[in-house]
């Protein structure tokens, strides 16, 4: 006799076990495939950039060497007469002055020599670039637009050198460096760092060891966390009317002393800081209230019960347990503001610099900004220095996030050791 | 004894009132913003060009000829949250599941990373990334006739991979808050695992994961450097995904950077479109906080 149920009969009810085991199986299958493709979109994301940080460019001299001193193909090869007497013989007069005034060529090292021919006599151009995988599938290619393009050559060449992180910027592919556009990004996270940093911590320590649960704290916490997923653009919006023009007496440092530059117009590097301050202000609260929450309540009740004040208890007990974690956090708030690009765009800063920001009240450009410019030249070889210069940006931050790690690790380690 | 407890008591006060203040600078941060969004867009729709009815149903947007209607850059804007959702969303949800529910100690251990370095690269990376590696595949799939070289389907598809990470990690979170005893009440009535994830999990998971999609749609919509290298530069009202067509941030960006006078009519359009999307964004993140303030009180 069949057995029978409200399901139906027990082959039946089998047959449906399968189907839901199956379809089980078949879901799995698309979560699997879905995270795949999360970590496939990373890898491609990486390769994509490190795929035209190298390859093939066929450049073009406008003088070849070997037309400058007989029998000599490359620049590397001149001696220090050859190289002198070239730039003398083939620099123009007023050049030439210059140059002279400058530094007198005789006094000049090898190194420095080598590059004023490059750039005066030479004067290599990139005609095409390829990326690395180009560059491997399809050298024939590469070859035959050498063989096409009369009196060019063609080297593979990686486009993230020494030489390109301290180079100026230049508005030739070949030469242009992130120099300026490192410092720039330094010496903003300096100012988001001193600005956010105190004030943040501060603001944290409140609503995490002060506040009552009232309606104004509570409206303070939802504030923040509202303005932690306010869009970005919009800080430089609001940096844009505050720091930039409102303020400009203030930011241009015209304030403080009558021999500023002042063509930057409060486009400087205060503005930049302190808009970026503005902008990671919410994310350095909750990532130190997070700290603060760590803490056993246990070592406060402690501290009370010798006696210590509320502060006492703050200062001497809980921040320095949860300093690390503090300061873990507000790194990684910083290597948010190393990266953001459209507040600064928006606030003006400046898009061509090729002098090095001097102080807070330079006009500045930073890597996030360089790395845009680029992006958006429709020429070759500004993609390959646009990749050069985001590896760049992505080692710093790196960088950031490993000594994050570290210190957090380095004070947890002592603090075991003190304890 | 009174003396010094009177000393404590105001040396205690004093901390207590600076980093009050500190943390007051948050509501001063929030009021600034709407202030000066308001402020300016005043100027802006005090210019005799510029009415309020025009510049929100207005079909152009050409500011050269005085014609100021927002839809283009809405619209824009529209079109590339929407594909970033529909890439963010069920890939974002899948690996939460997938992490949440099925991965080892160990694999999650290896994929947690990923995720942190996907949401730890900066935007601009991801801009270069649609121009020259999202762009260059959606034209050699569908040709270089259909697809124009800066188009809305590129820069949505990346902003998808962007906020991708983001949905994961709280949408893990969501499905992480719901208690066990839940998933074992019907693992006892003989459901499956997946019938436990879709019929109990996800259902009960379901206002945490809401408040994460709002937030996520409120990040796609203010998304700023993907479109402006990928999405192109110049309004188009277009139902078209690839063609080019400039969102809202997009044309702030690209005014801003520009050499535009202060107090002209294109420097206070971006303050009116800055608020604009202040507006939706921050509709977007309170509802969304509310939502899950109430789902964390659920299962608390």
């Amino acid at each position: 006799m069949a057995i029978t149920s409200a399901f139906g009969e027990a082959k039946d009810i089998r047959n449906l076990v399968e189907a839901r085991k199956r379809a089980g199986i078949a879901w799995q299958v698309v979560f699997t495939f879905a995270t795949a493709l999360a970590v496939l979109f990373l890898m491609l994301l990486i390769g994509s950039i490190i795929d035209s940080v190298f390859g093939y460019t066929v450049i073009l001299n406008e003088v070849d060497p070997s037309v400058v001193v007989e029998g000599k193909d490359k620049l590397e090869d001149f001696t220090r007469d050859e190289l002198i007497t070239a730039a003398e013989e083939r620099l123009s007069a007023g050049i030439l002055r210059r140059v002279e005034y400058e530094q007198p060529l005789l006094k000049r090292s090898d190194k420095d020599l080598r590059i004023l021919v490059e750039q005066y006599v030479i004067k290599p151009k990139a005609l095409k670039t390829w990326t690395l995988s180009e560059s491997l599938m399809h050298k024939d290619e590469v070859m035959a637009f050498t063989a096409a393009n009369e009196r060019s050559h063609m080297v593979f060449r990686s486009w993230l050198t020494p030489e390109f992180v301290v180079a100026d910027q230049s508005s030739d592919p070949l030469k242009a460096g992130i120099r300026t556009a490192l410092l720039g990004s330094l010496w903003i996270i300096l100012i988001t760092f001193l600005f956010a940093f105190p004030i943040g911590v501060g603001a944290a320590i409140y609503l995490q060891e002060y506040a009552k649960d009232n309606r104004l704290n509570r409206m303070l916490q939802l504030n923040i966390f509202n303005l932690s997923a306010v869009p970005s653009i919009i800080y430089g919006l609001l940096g844009l009317a505050l720091f930039v023009r409102a303020m400009e007496p203030l930011t241009s440092g015209s304030l403080f002393s009558n021999v500023v530059d002042n063509t930057a117009n409060g486009r400087t590097i205060l503005s930049g800081g302190l808009t970026l301050g503005l902008l990671v202000l919410p994310i350095i609260i909750i990532n130190t209230q997070e700290a603060l929450k760590a803490v056993p309540d246990s070592l406060r009740m402690s501290s009370y019960g010798i006696g210590a004040t509320k502060w006492q208890t703050i200062w001497y007990q809980v921040l320095p347990v949860s300093i690390d974690r503090i300061l873990t956090g507000t790194i990684l708030a910083l290597s948010r503001a190393l990266g953001e690009t459209a507040p600064l765009v928006v606030i003006g800063a400046s898009t061509f610099i090729s002098v090095d920001p001097s102080g807070i009240f330079s006009k500045f450009t930073t890597l996030p900004i360089q790395i845009y410019q680029w992006s958006a030249r429709p020429q070759g070889a500004y993609r390959n220095i646009a990749a050069a210069a985001i590896v760049s940006l992505l080692i710093l931050l790196l960088v950031m996030n490993s000594a994050a790690i570290y210190t957090r690790d380095k004070i947890a380690r002592k603090k075991r050791l003190e304890a | 004894m009174t003396s010094l407890s009177r000393r404590s008591r105001i040396s205690s006060l004093i901390p207590q009132t600076i980093m009050f203040l500190f943390a007051l600078i948050s509501i001063v941060i929030t009021l600034g913003i709407a202030v000066i969004l308001i402020t300016e867009s005043y100027l802006f729709f005090r210019d005799p060009a510029v009415n309020v009815w025009g510049f929100l149903t207005g079909k152009e947007w050409q500011p050269m000829i005085d014609k100021f209607g927002f839809l283009p850059l809405l619209n824009a804007t529209l079109t590339t949250s929407v594909i970033a959702m529909s890439l963010g969303i069920p890939v974002g949800l899948s690996v939460a599941i997938y992490l949440g529910e099925y991965a080892s100690d160990r694999t999650r251990a290896i994929l947690k990373p990923v995720l942190e370095v996907l949401a730890g690269i900066p935007t601009i990376v991801y801009g270069y990334f649609a121009l020259t590696f999202m762009t260059p595949l959606l034209r050699s799939i569908f040709g270089e006739g259909v697809v124009e070289i800066y188009n809305t389907a590129s820069a949505g598809l990346v902003i998808g991979i962007l906020v991708l990470p983001m949905i994961a990690t709280m949408a893990e979170d969501a499905i992480g808050a719901v208690p066990k005893e839940l998933r074992l009440a019907s693992y006892a009535l003989g459901g499956t695992k997946l019938e436990t994830t879709f019929k109990v999990v996800i259902p009960a998971a379901l206002s945490g994961l809401s408040a994460t999609f709002l937030l996520a749609l409120s990040r796609a919509i203010g998304e700023t450097m993907v479109v402006a290298l990928a999405a192109g530069a110049g309004p188009n009202l277009t139902a078209n995904p690839f063609e080019a067509a400039e969102t809202i941030t997009g044309y702030i960006v690209r005014i801003s950077g520009g050499d535009v006078s202060y107090n002209s009519v294109d420097y206070n359009s971006i303050f009116a479109l800055g608020l604009v999307l202040f507006i939706i964004t921050f509709t977007l993140n309170l509802i969304s906080r509310k939502i899950s303030n109430k789902f964390h009180q659920e299962y608390e």
